[in-house]
């Protein structure tokens, strides 16, 4: 008898069941087909995280409440800053469109004060307190906010469903591992007679081992493929066929980092389970003589 | 169950087991072969204390032993050829020179052309003759034989004697366990050992305190 990866022919008629015969590629394919899903959903989530913090980083809003007469100034000095980019004063029109949601009608009329707005970027290193303060010493009334502020409920969101994405993962692979250690106990079972045989004739715990972890390993490599692949189409399909899964991840895609690593997980799997199998089976094979 | 037993089988001996059925000769039987442990008292095997022997040691000295089981316990999926060819596997002889003796054995207890056949095809006598040839394939320091004859028929029971005292007579300690008194009478030189009601029945002594060395 060799060892798990390498036995024979002979080594392989020992147990008398044919490779991927019973429900443990099942199993592992439908564990395998949610972890990759969850994974999938969970990567996407960070990258529309990591996206959306990256966009409004450096981007600050000077607002007046009631409006101001002197934004041509406001707008002046910002222009003058070295410290600015990107300025862009939000149209009155499209002010008063916004507010005609919640307004109806009433947004058009001349009586309604309607804020003023400029958005703007800081460079790298500027300091916004140094620009609210050369801000309000033209226009008293104005505030400078930072967008990071107002999405950070948002982004805590964001990172709060990757976790839960994780936190799933790890414990579909700790339900994975459940079925493993039964798959194991049942095969020891199976197989009873046959082990007492090999037992009685002086085959070592290591060398039976192997036979039914080899058994698992396959049966593994088989199921957590076939979920892989289907979870992958799946994705695939709902990428291609609508816009569904742009808006989930908020337009994220995965990159090459993200899809290697979803490639690596059933061989992942396949190595927990080819692990727990054989510390189930040795854990077994010790309680007897 | 076993008590007071207290004997030593010199090395190299052949010795027969008997007794009523329910005296404890199959327990007696797996305590030799290493199946099981004693609840108390103590095993010394090939010169090595194994009562507490740890588990990882066990396998090294099963390998010195071959077991003709009552019920065969050949498995059922493989074939005669690899059931036979089993105990070479086990100890990690090459696949290359597993057949050569596993078609010689096959062909001393006349089952050559059974190679290939599962056990199920098999007559009881022929499970028997495989369930010998596995037991005495890897030349083993002592073979432990439970009822080996009781299946087959007076000429084959004569050949597979004549086996074992071939063995006996190449150093190999055989135990068999049986309640064939024309075997017994057959073999000689054997000894007895009778287990009556889980204890030996040694009148003379001769059984605690055997010539030459131990087994």
């Amino acid at each position: 008898m060799k060892g798990f990866l390498t036995s024979s022919a002979a080594d392989r008629r020992l147990l008398g069941v044919a490779p991927l015969s019973g429900p443990t590629p099942w199993v592992v394919a439908i564990m395998s087909f949610s972890i990759f899903i969850i994974a999938a959903a969970g990567l996407a989530l960070a990258n529309s995280a990591r996206l959306f913090e990256r966009s409004v980083e450096a981007r600050y809003s000077i607002e007046v409440p009631a409006g101001s007469a002197r934004l041509p100034q406001l707008l002046d000095a910002m222009r003058a800053s070295a410290d600015v980019t990107n300025l862009k004063p939000v149209p009155e029109s499209a002010m008063r469109d916004t507010l005609r949601r919640w307004l109806g009608p009433l947004a058009s009329s001349s009586d309604l004060p309607v804020p003023a707005l400029i958005n703007f970027d800081l460079k790298p290193g500027a300091n916004p307190a140094a620009v609210a303060t050369r801000v309000q010493a033209i226009e008293p009334a104005a505030t400078v906010e930072a967008h990071r502020d107002s999405v950070a409920p948002v982004l805590q969101s964001l990172r709060a469903l990757q976790w839960i994405a994780l936190t799933l993962v790890v414990l579909l692979a700790g339900a994975a591992s459940a079925a493993i250690v039964l798959a194991a106990r049942s095969a020891l079972d199976t197989h009873r007679t046959t082990i007492e045989v090999l037992h009685g004739i002086g085959a070592t715990d290591q060398q039976i081992t192997g036979l039914i972890q080899r058994k698992i390993a396959i049966d593994s490599l088989a199921g957590s493929l076939g979920g892989a692949i289907a979870a992958a189409l799946v994705l695939a399909l709902l990428a291609t066929g609508s816009a569904f899964l742009g808006q989930l991840s908020g337009g994220a895609t995965l990159g090459w980092a993200d899809l290697a690593l979803l490639a690596v997980l059933p061989f992942a799997l396949t190595a927990l389970a080819t692990v727990i199998a054989r510390s189930a089976v040795l854990a077994r094979l010790r309680q007897a003589l | 169950m076993l008590r007071d037993l207290d004997f030593r089988l010199t090395g190299g001996g052949f010795y027969f087991l008997t007794g009523p059925s329910g005296a404890g000769k199959t327990s007696l039987l797996r305590l030799l072969y290493l199946a099981q442990r004693p609840t108390r008292g103590r095993i010394r095997l090939f010169g090595e204390e194994l009562t507490d022997a740890p588990r990882d040691a066990m396998p090294h000295f099963r390998r010195r032993i071959g077991v003709v089981f009552q019920d065969f316990r050949l498995l059922r999926h493989m074939s005669a050829f690899d059931n036979v060819a089993l105990p070479l596997r086990i100890s990690g002889v090459r696949e290359a020179e597993v057949e050569g003796p596993v078609r010689e054995m096959l062909d001393w207890v006349g089952l050559a052309d059974r190679s290939s056949a599962r056990p199920a095809t098999l007559s009881g006598g022929e499970q028997q003759r495989v369930a010998i040839a596995r037991a005495v394939i890897n030349r083993p320091d002592l073979l432990v034989a439970d009822e080996p004859t009781g299946n087959v028929d007076s000429d084959m029971a004569k050949r597979l004697m004549h086996l074992f005292s071939s063995l006996n007579q190449l150093g190999t300690t055989v135990v068999v366990a049986t309640h064939d008194v024309g075997l017994i009478g057959a073999t000689p030189g054997a000894e007895l050992i009778r287990l009556e009601q889980g204890t030996m029945v040694d009148p003379t002594g001769a059984l605690r305190n055997p010539p030459g060395r131990g087994a």
